[in-house]
């Protein structure tokens, strides 16, 4: 051999590099198990056996359990909770998001954390939070029994302690996006001559609509499935003040199983179609 | 499109709420209740609404909320608008009066029988075989068993369980209190889970298997076992127990405000006739009237009852037993 060195073949250094970047196959096969292991024991065996539960009894009875009045009820309250709870959240996430990420003012960063407030609290003590503002013995009590105003154990108070604990979904999609976007477009556009309004529905919304949509569902899915706040709230009462989650409590307590995982499958089924929809929305976002 | 959206949603809502009111124009009863009374009241609401319906024509609908019976109370004073309230013990019912002014001083004064249709007391659920062979409340707190109560701070069921255990302890130790206070210890020593309401309980020990033996409403054992077989589980009836008397009361401030101040008293009295007795019989209750009282006996297993009068009323019961710092709190907590 001489001192010249070998031209290296071009084909065995990209196989070189690949297998800098890959781990060998048992590696890779193992992590795949495990993760294929793990969801199938955690996620889709217990939704198995929601399935299998709620028709442990046949079609039929399964049926005759979601036709009582009060499932009834319940899913009615929940879609109503989650039509009210829904939109206006949307409406204060993009409001709270734009003012985090478009204005400089005192208190931003303390506005930004109590954002977050509703992740951090247990929902429990949200729950706790209306019945000491709301209650009979709370801070507004007398006012409202004066008045006649039924907020705790009634719908009303439902909803305000799911619009709690729903709040930061579509602003925390929102405020990482919009930060790293900056906001250059809506400048052009306003020297271009749009006005506030344009520039929010031409600019803004196209750019910042899947995540908004994201947060939507993530809204939704939990506005829908919320029992810690909502069971310190509700009072329980069958029939009126219930929502599906509560429902299926009082079902499983009833000892009527298939009418507890009766009304959990319908919510496994929100679940479900929330996450089909969440992963067509990121399809969609990929291949923009 | 954006406005459509709005639209679309304001008349589901709408739609929904007229769905809501659609039947408001019968008379509505709330009958906030315990945890052990769900089959009882289920099968009693019909009855009394055709009851109530031949009387006076009105249509009447009853709707029920369960839990834990101190839980229930503390509902009622932050506003839960009940008509009537059908509880565990009288101390719950008599907050009521207590803290707000929502029913008279002397409303257990008001309904035959201390206002209690229907009395009961504290059994043991054991296992098929009984294979540690639990017979009476000394053989429950033996080192090792494993016991589902649920929590006295919450639920009226698991005061009377403790104060059964307390009357036992009482007994056969010549009343001392110091011994009783050691045995009540060692009995929540044992305690595996304490849970709200008694129904709580139920379920964590049926269905999720938990314990050697669940201390228990004597009705709601029988109806444990019904509903699961009497292949699965035992009932053992200890030596002594407390005579259980779950009060009822309208909430005279709440049913003003409703107008149903008269469905509300007839709901609770028709409760003491014969046909509501039969159904209070046939959930496993000891009915109050001597002669269907009589019909039911021998479902039951024979025992000494104490009264809570042993104990000087609710109000001294509760003030040294469960109040903050009384002498649940000094033999259950952290470290203890």
């Amino acid at each position: 051999m001489n001192a010249v060195t070998q031209p290296i073949n071009p084909a065995k250094l990209v196989a070189r590099q690949q297998l800098a970047l890959q781990d060998p196959d048992w590696v890779r096969w193992t992590l795949i198990a495990i993760a294929i292991g793990f969801i199938s024991l955690f996620i889709c065996l217990p939704l198995g056996l929601v399935i299998f539960q709620a028709f442990s009894k046949g079609v039929a009875a399964y049926w005759s359990a979601l036709s009582q009045d009060d499932t009834i009820a319940a899913i009615n309250l929940t879609l109503l909770t989650a039509l009210v709870t829904v939109p206006l959240n949307t409406v204060f996430g993009v409001t709270a998001a734009w003012a985090i990420t478009r204005f400089d003012f005192k208190g931003k960063s303390l506005l930004t954390t109590l954002i977050d407030l509703p992740f951090s609290v247990s929902p429990v003590i949200s729950g706790f939070i209306f019945v000491l503002l709301f209650g009979a013995e709370g801070w507004f009590g007398e006012w409202l029994i004066v008045h006649d105003i039924k907020i705790i154990f009634a719908v009303p108070g439902i909803i305000l302690a799911t619009l709690f604990i729903t709040f930061p979904f579509v602003a925390r999609q929102l405020i990482p996006l919009m930060q790293e976007m900056g906001n250059q477009e809506e400048e052009a556009a306003l020297s271009l001559g749009a006005s506030g309004w344009q520039t929010f529905w031409a600019v803004t919304i196209p750019n910042i609509k899947w995540a908004l949509l994201y947060g939507v569902l993530l809204c939704n899915a939990r506005a829908m499935g919320e029992f810690g706040a909502v069971s310190v709230v509700s009072g329980h009462i069958r029939g009126l003040t219930n929502t599906l989650p509560l429902h299926v409590e009082v079902n499983y307590n009833d000892y009527d199983v298939v009418g507890a995982f009766a009304s959990a499958s319908i919510l496994a089924g929100l679940a479900i179609v929330t996450l089909i929809l969440k992963t067509a929305l990121e399809w969609k976002q990929g291949n923009r | 499109m954006k406005n459509n959206f709005f639209t679309i949603i304001f008349a589901a809502v709408l739609a929904i709420l007229a769905v809501n009111n659609s039947h408001a124009a019968d008379i509505k009863l709330l009958n906030v209740s315990y945890d052990p009374t769900r089959e009882l009241y289920k099968e009693y609401n019909p009855v009394f609404a055709k009851y109530w319906k031949a009387k006076t024509g009105d249509d009447v609908t009853i709707n029920q909320s369960h839990a834990g019976s101190g839980k229930q109370a503390r509902s009622v004073l932050e506003g839960l608008e009940a008509d009537v309230v059908t509880l565990a013990l009288g101390y719950d019912v008599d907050q009521l009066y207590q803290k707000r002014k929502l029913i008279p001083e002397n409303w257990q004064t008001l309904l035959p029988n201390n206002s209690s249709p229907y009395t009961s007391t504290i059994v043991f659920l054991v296992r098929k075989g009984n294979p540690l062979a639990i017979k009476d409340w000394n053989d429950i707190v033996k080192p090792g068993v494993s016991i589902v109560t649920p929590n006295p701070k919450t639920s009226g069921g698991a005061r009377w369980n403790y104060l059964a255990a307390w009357a036992y302890a009482l007994k056969t130790n010549n009343n001392d209190e110091a011994a009783a206070k050691e045995f009540i210890g060692k009995l929540f020593k044992n305690a595996a889970v304490l849970d709200t309401g008694a129904r709580g309980s139920t379920t964590t020990f049926i269905e999720r298997e938990i314990g050697d033996v669940l201390i228990a409403w004597e009705n709601e054992a029988y109806l444990a076992l019904r509903e699961f077989g009497a292949d699965k589980f035992e009932i053992i009836t200890p030596s002594l127990s407390i005579l259980a008397e779950p009060p009822v009361a309208v909430v005279e401030d709440i049913a003003r405000k409703h107008g149903t101040v008269e469905v509300a008293t007839e709901y609770l009295k028709y409760l003491y006739s014969k046909e509501g007795q039969e159904i209070i019989g046939k959930n496993f209750y000891r009915p109050t009237d001597p002669e269907i009282a009589a019909k039911y006996a021998k479902q039951f297993q024979p025992l000494q009852l104490v009264k809570i009068d042993a104990f000087g009323g609710w109000d001294a019961a509760q003030k040294k037993h469960f109040s903050d710092d009384g002498v649940f709190d000094q033999i259950y907590g952290p470290g203890k």
